[in-house]
């Protein structure tokens, strides 16, 4: 790059060097507030349509929904900003309860895959997902999005809740291609193993852990869209 | 554009151009391949890297440039550091606000272009002693360079790698897609290609397509890269 060519400049007061340097650090930090206060309404407002899209596209039947927040074993209602594990119910224009839609997140091949799913309480089945976060290697790992054998074992995951209330009947795994045999088993797409396999695992925690509770909170989700 | 300006060399298109074709980051100074190899899986996140990189280059270039006596060479890195650091935290914010997806598949690249050596290095090299019409003008015409050359790797790697370019299918759905285009070595394979085709086609232009003279050549690229 440069070259001090030119006889070696004097060594300025360290005085100047600080004040130079707090200078360019004051206009940089005057910037930095001024675009971050503009744009943090549009970006929270951005992530709000985010979830608002993958909710309804999870439950393509409802029309409108309510949040939840999970504490302990119960559910209260509570607004999207709510800090906690979010549950979000959809309803029809009925006040019908039409679907269940939750977040779930494991580590994938990259980072961590973050999704929101659909699942019915009655049947107890997992109908659906939608990717709010991915960075899985384009051509492998994307493809849970649009391979179709893929998005088939979504029709009706089994992620049933036992007698007790306790804990899923059965645990969700993923499962080597072609080798599904039962409800709660998820076909792996071949050569996107790691992916295919977070899915499993996240749908399995969040389900191990979310689905009891819907399950005991059923009879308030059902009927908190008529009283309200 | 090709008003004068007093002292200095005039401004002329030159200034503008050099960094589009004669200079380009990528193709001749090989500056900036992290994002060069890294993004340039589609065309669309190619494009969008390189709008980032230019509004980073033009501004940081232009507050440079316009600070460029009031800097002492003592602290001008530090300095340098800090504006495109601004500039870069500004991109991530406002790329947040313009839409979410794009900004979760840009991932980290974007807060790397802090140490993009390419806006460094113009910078220290071009803005720290340059007028600020030429330091904004040269920073246009390099981040234009740049975006072209991002793109020239894009479209190649999203045409082979998935069949499409822009997201619509090209191909018909019997093309099986080369996967490797749009991996990793994919990058290297596509920019390796471009350069040869390049580097060809200027040596055979000067008349002096000598083998000899290829292999030199290939030798200080080489270097280059270390």
């Amino acid at each position: 790059m440069s070259t001090p060519e030119n006889q070696i400049p004097e060594m300025p007061s360290s005085t100047k060097l600080i004040s130079t340097l707090a200078v360019v650090a004051m206009i940089s930090g005057l910037l930095v507030v001024l675009v971050y206060e503009f744009t943090k309404p549009i970006i929270a407002e951005n992530q709000r349509l985010a979830t608002e899209r993958a909710i309804f596209k999870v439950l393509p039947k409802a029309t409108s929904r309510l949040t939840f927040v999970v504490e302990q074993d119960k559910l209260t209602l509570a607004d999207d900003k709510s800090a906690g594990e979010l549950v979000y119910a959809g309803y029809d224009a009925n006040n019908q309860l039409v679907g269940i839609a939750l977040n779930a997140a494991a580590q994938g091949y990259q980072d961590t895959i973050k999704l929101l799913y659909g699942y019915q309480a009655n049947s107890g089945c997992i109908t659906g997902f939608d990717v709010l976060k991915s960075t899985e290697t384009p051509g492998f790992g994307t493809k849970i999005t649009t391979d179709a054998d893929f998005l088939a074992n979504f029709k009706c995951l089994d992620a049933s809740v036992n007698e007790q209330q306790s804990a899923l009947v059965h645990t969700i795994t993923a499962v080597r291609n072609g080798t599904k045999q039962n409800a709660w088993e998820i076909d792996a797409i071949s050569g996107s193993t790691i992916t295919s396999n977070a899915i499993g695992r996240m749908l399995d925690k969040s389900g191990q852990a979310l689905h009891p509770v819907i399950a005991k909170n059923l009879n308030l989700l059902e009927q908190a869209k008529s009283t309200h | 554009m090709t008003q004068a300006t007093k002292k200095e060399t005039p401004l002329t298109l030159d200034v503008f151009t050099a960094g589009i074709w004669k200079e380009n980051p990528v193709f001749v100074m090989m500056l900036g391949l992290c994002p060069t190899l890294a993004v340039t899986n589609s065309v669309l996140n190619s494009l969008a890297m390189g709008i980032a990189s230019i509004f980073v280059l033009v501004c940081s270039n232009a507050l440079v440039s316009a600070l460029r006596h009031f800097i002492p060479k003592q602290v001008r890195i530090t300095t340098y550091i800090i504006i495109i650091a601004t500039f870069v935290t500004l991109v991530d914010y406002i790329i947040q606000a313009v839409s979410l997806d794009l900004y979760n598949k840009l991932g980290a690249f974007i807060q790397l272009i802090v140490v993009n050596c390419l806006i460094l290095g113009r910078a220290e090299a071009y803005a720290s002693k340059h007028s600020f019409t030429k330091s904004v003008v040269s920073a246009l015409g390099m981040g234009l360079g740049f975006t072209l050359a991002l793109v020239m790797l894009g479209s190649v790697r999203e045409l082979l790698g998935a069949g499409q370019l822009l997201g619509y299918q090209v191909f018909s759905t019997q093309f099986e897609p080369w996967v490797v285009m749009i991996l990793p070595p994919g990058g290297f394979i596509v920019l390796g290609s471009w350069l040869l085709l390049i580097n060809y086609l200027e040596q055979r232009k000067t008349g002096q397509l000598i083998a000899a003279d290829s292999a030199s050549q290939c030798a200080v690229k080489a270097e280059s890269f270390s």
